[in-house]
């Protein structure tokens, strides 16, 4: 059964206030998850004020700026600062999303959430978690080894039985677009952390983001282990805890539909039994 | 090597369920589970009004002026609309079986339409029962 409710050791409280920077006058307030290892106490959403006239436009801006000006300890990963290395994933106003490609301004409306949800809070502060239902490193850095595991689980490569040509494997331009939408993914971990069944059963379901690239290796017209692939994802958990949910596709921050795929996967499951 | 300090507090679960934003085919997915438990109570009402049917005109006369009461009626209603919303999206998730509607707009739209296709139909079951009653 689902646990629905946070452990104990989870629950958050009120953090620290940080003082507004002196003298500004455009401000956006954040409220950041915080969690550190060492201090002994449970986790807590500290508030900041972000001098919008002295910061880039970017989510990941603002937590730079806060890290360089207000509060070095905060701890957050972040590299190629232009959506292509996936390091910035977290939970920005409810929704995953890569701090450095999601806009201070725009953050607040995602247009496939329900109305009701896309009120402005009454603080108007930016709300920012790590990417949810995983275990917690520090502040906003989740745990991502399981994540990795079930990638590594699908074999991700090239599985061939006849011999290797002497250049390379060649494929058709129609052969190689299969792939668009596909390769595209850059395992950010947005959407299997969006995903309620993969909350529920990340232990035994692979997640979107695994299927979406087993699917990658299935379609692909030089892969000959198609099924044994296939084989192993005939398990009711591994593929089958999928409910076409669609958070993976509303969330996805490259938009890639990993639900699409997944049920590409049990078309094709049906279509080699029939 | 050295033993490194244990951490103090267990290493937390971040928060999901609480800080999620709801998407339109989350809610309809939560709508679809919850309907489906439901239409086992559903179930039991038709299997309680066909028990009924078969003992005779003493206990079928005792349970149809249950479901004509207002009370009864008012469950009725809802169980309606409890069918009906389980159908469609049943009907969605067949459409999604077959590849297709996993488009933004399509399943923006597919999701909304369970909801306001479920309430439709429910009114057209009911205000059609009224009138040719």
């Amino acid at each position: 059964m689902a646990q629905f409710n946070l452990p104990k050791n989870s629950q958050i409280t009120q953090g620290k206030s940080w003082a507004p920077p002196p003298g500004a006058s455009n401000l956006q307030t954040f409220k950041i998850y915080r969690w550190n290892p060492d201090d002994g106490a449970t986790p807590r959403i500290d508030t900041y004020q972000v001098d919008r006239d002295d910061c880039g436009p970017m989510v990941l801006d603002a937590l730079l700026w806060i890290k360089n000006k207000v509060d070095s300890t905060l701890v957050f990963r972040r590299s190629c600062r232009e959506g292509i290395c996936g390091s910035c994933a977290m939970n920005i106003e409810g929704q995953n999303a890569l701090a450095c490609t999601m806009g201070i301004d725009e953050c607040k409306s995602p247009d496939n959430a329900l109305p009701v949800m896309t009120r402005k809070d009454k603080d108007g502060a930016i709300r920012i978690y790590p990417l949810p239902h995983m275990p917690v490193l520090k502040d906003l850095v989740p745990d991502l080894t399981n994540f990795y595991a079930q990638h590594a689980a699908i074999e991700p490569w090239l599985q061939t039985e006849t011999p290797a040509p002497e250049k390379e494997w060649r494929q058709t331009p129609e052969d190689r677009s299969r792939l668009d939408g596909l390769y595209e993914c850059i395992l950010c971990a947005c959407c299997s952390t969006s995903c309620p069944s993969y909350w529920w059963n990340g232990d035994k379901f692979l997640g979107p983001a695994a299927l979406l690239q087993a699917y990658r290796w299935l379609i692909d017209s030089r892969d000959e282990n198609t099924g044994d692939r296939l084989d192993s994802l005939h398990d009711p958990f591994r593929l089958y805890r999928c409910h076409t949910i669609m958070n993976c596709a509303n969330t996805c921050p490259k938009g890639l539909n990993p639900a699409k795929a997944i049920a590409e996967i049990k078309k094709m499951m049906i279509e080699r039994t029939v | 090597m050295a033993p490194t300090a244990r951490p103090t507090v267990s290493q937390p679960l971040s928060p999901h369920l609480q800080i999620y934003r709801w998407t339109w085919t989350m809610a309809m997915s939560v709508f679809h589970r919850i309907t489906g438990t439901a239409l086992y109570g559903g179930t039991a009402l038709v299997a309680i009004w066909l028990v009924a049917l078969a003992s005779g005109p003493v206990g079928y006369s005792y349970v149809a002026g249950f479901f004509g009461s207002l009370f009864g009626r008012l469950i009725l209603f809802v169980y309606t609309w409890v069918l009906m919303h389980h159908m469609l999206g049943g009907v969605r998730h067949l459409i999604w079986d077959t590849g297709i509607g996993f488009d933004r707009e399509k399943r923006l739209g597919m999701a909304r339409l369970t909801l306001i296709g479920s309430v439709a139909l429910t009114l057209v079951i009911w205000a059609t029962a009224l009138l040719v009653r």
